[in-house]
């Protein structure tokens, strides 16, 4: 077993930058189920599915779009917001129904959301893997400290704060933020003085399924597109959410922080149980910080 | 609630089934004999997992992990000791039972919702090592050619195995169920500040109740092994924990044999649409969704509810 053999402060900065993107799209991931959990009280097990969706989305119209730089681009906001429209229908079809059940009942049902959405992607895309390129001048990598790192893990650096920043604005500065933050504490007295909940609900709930549908388009030219990515993504956004407290916004990016930057130093530490850092992080969190490591909505 | 199960018809008719159960091997094909063994094992495996959701009700998000635990212990033990893999039936449980002690120890302390996303992450932590030890778990490709004490080698002697253990381990928790233990259990679920507030150490209870669960689970996971002759990663994963939690909604999970029930229809099922599409989590999804629109209390809840309602109808009519 190769434990810690090739550690040098090189590659450490090298994993951390690494750790920082993946933190990125598991931010923007966690965020959305966050937002969900926290305003609408669903733990929304399709979020992955919808995660998965984004990716296979954005791989359609990429090609569609001749796979170029303006594919690429179109595919980063035509994806989300086709992921955004499936969550709207299932959103006005269904879930307005069940508000009022309790979460296990919530939780298996976005769960059949799961299996369906599992199958019916494998019924469009068929069960190959697939691959979306980068954008020519994100592609390559260059390198620090004389090791080599991705432009595109660059570019989602960048994104990651620009998604953290517009969630903020969103959430403290807008009407509808502040509203929906009211309901998260309270639906019924935000629902007595007047204001249409079940509206901002939907709201909510689309913007968190558009953030899912985003990490997917986001994290696409990263890895394979492949079935399965979904059960992946999910647990570890559940518990990026739990760590950081429910419905809590900075927590999800603290929680992602934690999570991405154990994961990539797992990676550097022992490779092969490097899935195995994350998990037992949170279970230390959890250990001491029973309901997270910030304030919860709930 | 239980008085529709111990009155004497129903015990009747539980021993006619089980009689009836004894006899099917001599006039069913193999694939049915083994595909009720697999029912035997799957409603075991739903029904403890059931003794804490639906009698405990603690959000046992990940029970699947035990049932894994039982079958690669099982596994391991026949596969790398020389020893008799009798004595592997006694393992399996017990270390199931351990790591169910262990993962409790940290979860109770917290509930509901917060309670299950521990537990589910905990059980994916057992799932990754497992997943990734390769030396020693196998890997993603699991352990294959599991030896079995020949007596019960074959579909006929391990479908008996199953119905006899299974049967066994059913009457086991049903007695746990109506113990003392199972109605302080229950009061937790209905009440756990009263029932606290009566002196009761309600953390202890529910500890001692995953205990319990776990390792009927590791017993099912240890049957799967004989059935199947082979453990696998999927056998943790929490797709199948949730699987489980469908299965006792199907059934109804206030009712003891309602786990048995839903676990029969999906098994049967999947066994059957997969035959015409490879697309059956499809259909899955759709019948949980219809479920838990029109069906909340499950199937077994649906008719003894319309049964004893039909029942008062006619009281009041006399």
């Amino acid at each position: 077993m190769e434990f810690a053999s090739n550690i040098t402060i090189a590659a450490i900065f090298q994993q951390v930058l690494v750790g920082l993107s993946r933190t990125t799209i598991l931010f923007i991931v966690a965020s959305g189920l966050s937002l969900v959990l926290g305003v609408l009280r669903i733990p929304n097990v399709a979020h992955g599915s919808l995660y998965m969706i984004g990716a296979f989305l954005a791989y359609t119209i990429a090609t569609l779009f001749g796979g170029g730089t303006a594919g690429f681009w179109l595919a980063l906001i035509i994806a989300p917001l086709g992921v955004a429209l499936i969550s709207f229908i299932a959103e006005r079809g269904l879930f307005c129904h069940l508000y009022e059940r309790e979460h296990l009942m919530l939780l298996l049902f976005t769960f059949s959301f799961t299996l369906v959405f599992g199958d019916l992607v494998k019924l469009v895309w068929g069960s190959d893997y697939r691959s979306l390129s980068a954008p020519v001048f994100m592609q390559g990598s260059f390198s620090i400290f004389d090791l080599p790192f991705p432009r595109y893990n660059l570019f989602l650096l960048v994104i990651g704060p620009l998604v953290a920043l517009g969630l903020w604005f969103l959430t403290n500065k807008t009407k509808i933020g502040k509203i929906a933050r009211a309901a998260a504490v309270d639906r019924e007295m935000v629902g007595a003085v007047g204001i249409n909940v079940s509206r901002v609900f939907a709201a909510v709930f689309v913007i968190g399924c558009f953030l899912a549908g985003l990490g997917g388009a986001l994290v696409a030219p990263t890895q394979n597109i492949t079935q399965g990515m979904d059960h992946a993504i999910i647990i570890e956004a559940f518990l990026i959410v739990i760590i950081g407290g429910l419905g809590n916004m900075w927590g999800a990016l603290l929680g992602a922080l934690i999570f991405g930057l154990t994961d990539s130093m797992g990676i550097l530490l022992w490779p092969q149980f490097a899935i195995v850092f994350p998990y037992i992080a949170v279970i230390i969190v959890l250990l001491f910080r029973p309901k997270g490591l910030l304030k919860s909505t709930w | 609630m239980f008085s529709g199960l111990t009155n004497r018809r129903t015990l009747g008719f539980c021993i006619v089934f089980f009689i009836l159960l004894l006899f099917l091997p001599l006039f069913l094909p193999r694939f049915y004999i083994y595909l009720l063994a697999l029912i035997f094992v799957t409603g075991l495996l739903a029904t403890s997992l059931n003794l804490v959701l639906g009698f405990g009700g603690m959000y046992q998000f990940h029970h699947a992990v035990f049932y894994g635990v039982g079958a690669y212990a099982f596994a391991l033990f026949s596969k790398k000791t020389g020893l008799s893999p009798w004595l592997g039936y006694i393992l399996a449980p017990a270390i199931a039972a351990l790591v169910g002690m262990v993962m409790g120890l940290i979860t109770v302390r917290l509930s509901k919702l917060y309670f299950g996303m521990l537990q589910l992450s905990l059980g994916s932590l057992v799932w990754a090592i497992v997943f990734r030890w390769y030396s020693f778990t196998g890997g993603d490709d699991g352990i294959h050619g599991i030896s079995v004490p020949d007596m019960i080698s074959s579909t006929t002697g391990s479908y008996y195995f199953t119905l006899i253990v299974t049967t066994v381990c059913l009457i086991l928790m049903y007695m746990i169920v109506n113990s003392p233990f199972g109605r302080t259990f229950q009061g937790i679920r209905d009440n756990p500040e009263r029932t606290e507030a009566v002196g009761v150490d309600v953390k202890r209870h529910q500890l001692a109740g995953l205990v319990i669960a776990s390792a009927f689970a590791g017993v099912a996971g240890s049957l799967f092994a004989t059935v199947e002759e082979c453990a696998f990663p999927d056998l943790l994963f929490w797709t199948l924990s949730l699987e489980l939690i469908i299965m006792c909604l199907l059934g109804g999970w206030f009712i003891f044999m309602g786990p048995m029930l839903g676990s029969a229809i999906i098994v049967i099922l999947r066994t059957f649409v997969g035959i015409y599409t490879e697309y059956w989590t499809l259909i899955l999804g759709i019948v949980l969704m219809l479920l838990i629109l029109f069906l909340p209390e499950g199937v077994l809840g649906y008719f003894q509810e319309k049964f004893s309602k039909s029942k008062n109808a006619a009281l009041v009519e006399n």
